[in-house]
């Protein structure tokens, strides 16, 4: 099984409107990250754009419909196309999240919650297995951004994925921003969280940015929005995680609202900033 | 676990629908807003597919209405794959059944220009075909030859102005009155890796539909002519290989294209 194998440097989750920005010159970031679901029409600017990205960058395969939470089986049209993707890109790694997004026949196009429990830990960990088998490579699985809790849950999100690498191999995404959102979002501490949390097997760490609302009660909500720069608290947490476990290849994700090129280089530049300071470090 | 799946997948798309059992947070045991999150995640972003696949439709009647119309599209055709650049297939006809929409009776045929746009811009990359094969071509065996529609192709035809009106409302052409206000047939098409949007001269879709259905080029000359007295074989056989509509010919039967 191909391990994921990402350089432990700052990348950008790729934006089409950057192409003709980024394509001027050699642009100084460690690998780009694209959403694989993009790259699966049958040809066009898409896979011009992305051919032509992996001349040049190691580059990074992020999976967001393949329900892997879900209770029902996998997509298996769906996993196909996966495959056909990192095999025609062949890229350095394929990561997808823990959370579920189709149900029935609908695709609800969000990443959904599950509850933690022996049931759902057996079928995702069936889930992580063949999508392992049919890739023929390790993946790595993200943690979720979250806003409300399940009665039935019977583990802690950091004991789940813990006993998911341990069952299935699988290598984790370790998204801090959503650390520092769910945290706040269930009133815990996002540094507990993070020493719980099974750091080992982490192959890539996310940082985006969050809004911020009230619940029903006018607590903070913090949204995973990926619309704004990483703030400073979530900085904070990265650069503790970074300093306990070495230089770790990290993404800026922007999705909405993005801004121009130099302001998305710029992001990515503070965190190699940080990932050099943690290899002097070191 | 199913039924917790089928309770939170079921509320969704049903903004009024009691809050799903089995839900919890640290300070609430009905915590409706924090659903609602969920919610809105999933109307909010599949009305932005919507609307990134039809962006001529939402100038044409504005981004509240189009919102109201996409939210109930959305409700009674949700997307059943991943692809969501696939999603809204059905929405044109949607559209046109829509009984708020009739007073835009343009607007679904604008629709279905975008969706072959859209699909054009991800179909498979082929060579258009190079006009000097069929220039080389016997002018005996002229009649005989079939064409292969490139895989980009849409041919489109309408009752409306509905290139003129679409590309007034994608900023290809300045918004003025229309004085012309005749039906226009539309070839969509991506030679290279720019989508065109052409328009076809008179009986040009009959004549390519013709062609894509497999017929020869005299039948299919014959069918543009009879649809209409001012087809021009030479003026519309000219602009669709100019445009790039074809990927290959055969000349004789069992010739590889």
């Amino acid at each position: 099984m191909r391990p994921s194998q990402l350089p432990a440097q700052a990348g950008v989750g790729f934006k089409p409107e950057h192409f003709a920005s980024i394509d001027q010159e050699r642009q100084p970031v460690g690998f780009f990250e694209v959403h694989a679901e993009n790259y699966m029409g049958a040809g066009g600017p898409p896979h011009a754009q992305l051919s032509r990205l992996r001349e040049d960058y190691v580059l990074s395969v992020h999976g967001v419909g393949l329900s892997i939470g879900s209770i029902q089986p996998l997509n298996q049209d769906h996993l196909q196309r996966l495959k056909q993707v990192c095999d025609r890109y062949q890229p350095e790694s394929f990561s997808e999240h823990l959370a579920w997004s189709t149900h029935d026949t609908t695709f609800l196009n969000d990443l959904l919650p599950l509850p933690y429990t022996e049931e759902t830990l057996a079928q995702v960990c069936r889930h992580i297995d063949e999508v392992q088998t049919a890739l023929g490579r390790q993946m790595l699985l993200e943690n979720p951004a979250t806003y409300l809790l399940f009665e039935e849950s019977t583990y802690e999100e950091t004991d789940f994925l813990d006993e998911v690498v341990k069952r299935s191999g699988c290598g984790l995404l370790l998204d801090v921003n959503n650390v520092f959102v769910a945290s706040t979002n269930h009133n815990t501490d996002p540094a507990s969280y993070l020493a719980r949390f099974p750091v080992l097997h982490v192959r890539e760490i996310h940082l985006g940015g969050h809004s911020e609302t009230e619940d029903d009660l006018g607590a903070t909500l913090l949204i995973d929005s990926h619309d704004t720069p990483v703030r400073d608290p979530v900085w904070a947490l990265y650069a503790d995680v970074v300093r306990r476990i070495g230089p770790v290849a990290t993404l800026i994700e922007w999705d909405n609202d993005v801004p121009d090129w130099p302001v998305l280089r710029a992001e990515a530049q503070a965190a190699q900033a940080i990932l050099q300071r943690s290899a002097l470090a070191a | 676990m199913s039924t917790m799946q089928q309770r939170f997948a079921a509320g969704l798309m049903k903004p009024e629908s009691a809050l799903p059992e089995g839900l919890t947070s640290w300070n609430c045991r009905q915590p409706k807003v924090r659903y609602d999150v969920y919610r809105n995640n999933v109307m909010v972003s599949l009305r932005r597919a919507l609307a990134s696949r039809f962006p001529a439709a939402e100038m044409i009647v504005g981004e509240d209405f189009f919102a109201a119309m996409a939210d109930i599209f959305i409700c009674e055709h949700p997307p059943r794959s991943p692809l969501l650049f696939l999603y809204g297939d059905d929405f044109p006809d949607f559209a046109a059944a829509f009984p708020p929409a009739q007073s835009v009776p343009y607007l679904a045929d604008v629709m279905r220009l975008e969706i072959g746009r859209g699909r054009a811009y991800h179909a498979a990359d082929v060579a258009p075909l190079d006009p000097a094969r069929l220039a080389a071509v016997a002018p005996d065996d002229l009649a005989a030859v079939r064409f292969t529609l490139h895989p980009s192709a849409t041919v489109l035809r309408s009752a409306f102005p509905v290139v003129t009106i679409w590309a007034m409302n994608a900023g290809e052409a300045p918004v003025a009155p229309i004085s012309d206000w005749t039906p226009e047939d539309a070839l969509v098409i991506r030679p290279h890796l720019t989508v065109e949007v052409l328009r076809l001269p008179p009986a040009g879709a009959v004549f390519l539909d013709a062609l894509a259905a497999g017929g020869p080029l005299a039948d299919a000359a014959e069918a543009g002519a009879a649809a209409h007295p001012d087809f021009d074989l030479t003026a519309t056989l000219a602009c669709a290989l100019s445009g790039g509509a074809f990927s290959t010919i055969q000349t004789q039967p069992g010739d590889q294209p």
